[in-house]
């Protein structure tokens, strides 16, 4: 409407940023590289997503010491969509419409990933997403360095069936999508693999934040006490697993009779937790703090630097956005642009260094490849690695063991560029999958 | 943790278990060897490296063994050298020698590589450990290991143990001792184990009858299978006992943060959305005041129940002088302005503290449980909730009933224009009342520190709660509030076990609704006057 007097201001503005742009060579001779940051700062979430917007930050700020990407400096724009989950449409919708930003690190839990899917992939932008989760679905616009179930949930199961002799399973969770999906996989994976009984899995589910444990730990000890060698397979979320852990140690279950191994339990959550009592508990993870190599000694050395607190931890959707911050860059040198189609294309096949000593290279269903690792937790919060896959897993986005899901594959390159093909019909379903995933 | 125990008689065993005398100490130090085979990758020979050492009869054994439990056992990568860790936090790390205990300055954690020990072999150094804590003085230790021992028996420690019992002076650790040698033998097919088994409602005796009863010999699986169904019978009633006590922990747990909201809410008719956040404030205070008092958690939760309801009080009083008096009768602003300091509260702890939720650490005399019998067993840390949450009632009716404040309060609310005309300063009046329930409710807090989080969102999980249980109980009665609260929490764990958590709250929930529509005035309604009011 007043389109002269918006281009004169921009004139006006041109002339000092202009001059500015000759004054400091090198870096900043054309606009920044926005890198948007999509993680709650307040709210239930902000327990686990404030360290992930703070370790985005870090890698931003280490590779503008080392002379930015492209020539061009990069510059974070933090948005806070406060564990609000249709807030975090809102606010990826933001980042990309008004900010235009050219890549989006971002989201925790599932149903905000859901929520924000739909914008990212109207509006074409690119979203890594770090934490693991329950598969059945692969996105063009998303990448998800996280953990499908079969780089985690599966491994564990397998390692507790073959090394630790379980014969009797209890599937706890909280009550959302991710424990009722990977339970559902879960359930089919033990019955057809292991011939498991109905009758010697327990399934459990309790809402967020649940803190009276007392019944459910007391019917798990009864459970436990039928002869055959019982393990809790727990998908509870965030902080509702301390007063879990809590009455397991008080209820006298240590891990030598029932072990508990986690999904959602990290060295982040082990710090609002005294941690004697569950000595020996496991959690499967890609990563965990106590990897001893020399790039994960550097890695925590720079984040006790960046946080100056010499007991902050590190965990593992840290180090999946360490590996897709990493991944994105090299696609972006790779493709000589930071245009959304040109990395999209040029980051399939990428491999960058992880942090367990091996490389992560993204595969065409838009998941990486990732080494998974069973922990004991220790008298420090710490977990100590018992045993680690031979080599890397590849992410599978649509499980084997669920009816409708195993005939569906994702390749996102060029010419098939489907995310959810049917191999039996030879076809690009798309509702059919939305089917399969329920 | 463990503290080293007298070595001499667990050394005697070490000779027993094998009949090995150590050949006299050769060369440099028998120990590096010792420990050297378990750095290993392989589980298998680190659990034979483990038994090398219990059979070694080196008299650092235990120790090792215990620090092998504890992870603290590390070697350090270039030299060699085995060391003790003592304190296992932050990058450096203070370490000893653990060949002779000497202090060994610090050592970067990128230099050391822990043993690491998996559940298995965890149970394997429990059970030697146990056994050595069999020859110790004291009675308690006896009956942990002996307890510990339990299912975990193999055919070399038959032997060692009949000697143990033979010579052992408290007959609970030789009960458990042959149970434990019961156990053992029915494994082997021994029918006649099963009659001393009889009547146990120890969980591992279950689990032994219990893969007893799949046995392929009909005579042992009817044997044990007869036996359970006598222990099933045992446990049927005990585990009633035990819901019954889930429910009333759970109510003491809503009468606690409800209570302070009875005052509040019930006496005073305010609606304060921010009650949550004043139980939050009193969880915060005793993390602070623990990490004040670094190493002596017990005292600091002790002091915390005063400083809690200070600390709560006076942000009561802000709360009231800053927020509430400006808005007296009308409940929908009042409401509107209190959920807003909520979030205010919340926001504030969470940048100024930090928005991850802060470790409280149970004193020991909390940790655990006290054994009522074998199939029954209550949870210490909230048997003292339970036991806190009826001083905090008593305390308080004390106060409402007694007290010059407690008549004040009553009369303000019954006809505030006659209690001025009587000379009560009502303002005063309303100033202590809130303070009373604001400092209940970081009472509440500081019992909460010890069963659920403490972080920004603490609150928010019992604010609905509270007023549902207020509400239920009948506005303005703080018996009410008590029955309702036990009252909520038994119905809740009683259908927990068959409709889960979700559902069990969901049921709970209807059910309320339900009935304030037959009762609005909930179970105690206010009678007289001023229920009119």
């Amino acid at each position: 409407m007043i389109p002269s007097s918006v281009y004169r201001t921009s004139r006006w503005l041109a002339v000092p940023l202009l001059s500015a742009a000759v004054a400091t060579p090198a870096l900043a001779q054309e606009d920044p590289i926005k890198v948007g940051i999509l993680h709650s700062l307040s709210g239930t979430m902000a327990i686990s997503e404030t360290v992930l917007k703070d370790t985005v930050e870090m890698l931003i700020e280490q590779q503008n010491e080392k002379g930015g990407l492209l020539g061009r400096e990069l510059e974070a724009v933090v948005v806070d969509p406060a564990s609000d989950w249709p807030l975090f449409a809102e606010k990826a919708r933001e980042l990309l419409a008004q900010e235009e930003v050219d890549v989006i690190f971002g989201n925790w839990t599932s149903v905000s990933r859901k929520s924000v899917l739909p914008v990212v992939e109207e509006l074409n932008g690119l979203l890594f997403y770090p934490v693991q989760y329950e598969g059945e679905e692969s996105s063009e616009n998303v990448f998800y360095t996280g953990a499908a179930p079969n780089q985690q949930a599966i491994p564990a199961v397998n390692y507790l069936h073959d090394r630790v002799g379980v014969e009797r399973w209890v599937l706890a969770g909280t009550d959302y999508v991710y424990p009722r999906t990977t339970n559902k996989i879960l359930e089919a994976y033990l019955q057809d693999e292991f011939g498991v009984a109905e009758e010697d899995i327990m399934i459990n589910y309790t809402p967020f934040g649940h803190s009276d444990w007392q019944n459910i730990v007391s019917e798990i000890k009864d459970f436990g006490s039928q002869g055959k060698k019982t393990a809790v397979v727990s998908t509870i979320n965030g902080d509702a697993n301390v007063p879990f852990y809590r009455e397991l140690g008080n209820q006298g279950i240590n891990a030598s009779d029932i072990p508990v191994v986690a999904f959602s339990v990290g060295e982040q959550e082990l710090t609002g937790i005294d941690t004697a009592p569950l000595v020996g508990h496991l959690a499967a993870w890609n990563y965990f703090m106590s990897v001893d190599t020399d790039t994960n000694y550097d890695f925590i050395d720079a984040w006790i630097d960046y946080t100056g607190d010499e007991m902050a931890v590190t965990n593992d959707p840290m180090e999946a956005h360490y590996i897709g911050f990493n991944m994105w860059a090299e696609a972006v040198r790779k493709a000589g642009t930071t245009e959304v189609d040109a990395v999209k294309d040029a980051i399939i096949g990428v491999a960058v260094p992880n942090l367990t000593g091996g490389y992560a290279a993204m595969m065409p269903n838009h998941h990486i490849t990732k080494p998974v690792l069973i922990g004991e937790i220790q008298d420090n919060g710490q977990f100590s690695i018992v045993w680690e896959t031979p080599s890397t897993v590849a992410g599978d986005a649509w499980s084997d063991y669920l009816e409708g899901s195993r005939d569906l594959i994702s390749d996102w390159r060029k010419p098939m560029e489907c995310g959810n093909y049917n191999v039996v019909e030879g076809s690009c379903g798309g509702g059919q999958a939305d089917a399969a995933a329920e | 943790m463990r503290m080293i125990r007298s070595f001499v008689p667990g050394l005697l065993l070490l000779f027993l278990l094998v009949g090995f005398v150590p050949v006299a100490q050769a060369q440099d130090d028998p120990g590096q060897a010792l420990l050297e085979s378990l750095a290993t990758e392989s589980y298998a020979e680190k659990s034979e490296a483990i038994e090398a050492i219990i059979t070694s009869g080196d008299e650092r054994s235990r120790r090792w063994l215990e620090e092998l439990l504890d992870g603290k056992l590390q070697r350090h990568k270039d030299s060699g050298r085995f060391v003790i860790v003592v304190e296992n936090r932050g990058r450096s790390w203070p370490v000893i020698d653990a060949l002779s205990f000497d202090d060994a300055g610090e050592m970067s954690r990128r230099d050391l590589d822990r043993i690491g020990i998996n559940n298995a072999l965890r149970g394997q150094l429990q059970s030697a450990l146990a056994v050595l804590d069999l020859y110790t003085d004291d009675v308690d230790d006896r009956r942990e290991a002996a307890r510990e021992l339990l299912g975990s028996m193999d055919a070399t420690l038959v032997e060692p143990l009949r000697e143990v019992i033979a010579d052992e002076g408290d007959a609970e650790v030789r009960r458990l001792l042959e149970q434990g040698l019961a156990i053992h033998r029915l494994s082997e097919g021994d029918i006649d184990a099963i009659a001393e088994l009889e009547g146990s409602l120890n969980s591992r005796v279950r689990a032994a009858l219990n893969s007893a009863a799949r046995s392929d010999d009909p005579l042992i699986a009817d044997a044990a299978s007869a036996a359970l169904d006598d222990i099933e019978q045992k446990r049927r009633l005990n585990s009633g006992l035990e819901t019954l006590y889930f429910g009333l922990s759970l109510g003491s747990v809503l009468v606690l943060a409800a209570i302070g909201l009875a005052i509040t809410f019930g006496v005073m008719g305010v609606i304060n959305m921010a009650h949550g956040e004043l139980i939050m404030l009193g969880a915060y205070t005793t993390w602070a005041m623990q990490q004040l008092l670094p190493g002596q958690p017990g005292l600091a939760l002790v002091l915390s129940i005063p400083a809690g309801f200070l600390v709560a009080a006076l942000a009561g009083i802000a709360i009231e002088r800053g927020v509430i008096q400006f808005l007296k009768g009308r409940p929908l602003e009042t409401l509107l302005a209190t959920f807003g300091v909520s979030l205010i509260l919340q926001q504030l702890v969470r940048t100024v503290i930090s928005p991850q939720n802060r470790t409280v650490v149970s004193p020991d005399w909390m940790s655990g449980s006290l054994m009522i019998n074998e199939g029954l067993s209550l949870t210490l840390n909230r048997l003292f909730v339970l036991g806190f949450a009826l001083v905090v009632f008593a305390g308080l009716m004390l106060v409402m009933r007694r007290t010059r404040l407690g008549l004040e309060v009553r009369a303000v609310t019954q006809n505030r224009a006659m209690a001025r005309a009587m000379g009560i300063r009502a303002t005063r009046v309303d100033i202590m009342t809130f303070a009373l329930g604001s400092g209940v409710a970081g009472l509440a807090g500081v019992a909460l520190s010890q069963l659920t989080n403490v972080g920004p969102n603490l609150g928010q999980n019992y604010i609905i709660d509270s007023f549902m249980v207020v509400v239920f109980g009948g506005v303005g009665n703080l018996w009410g509030t008590l029955v309702a609260g036990l009252s909520l929490g038994v119905i809740n764990q009683v259908l927990e076990p068959w409709a889960g958590a979700v559902l069990a709250k969901i049921i709970v929930l209807v059910f309320i609704i339900l009935f304030i529509q037959k009762r609005p005035r909930g179970l105690f309604p206010q009678k007289g006057r001023a229920a009119e009011g």
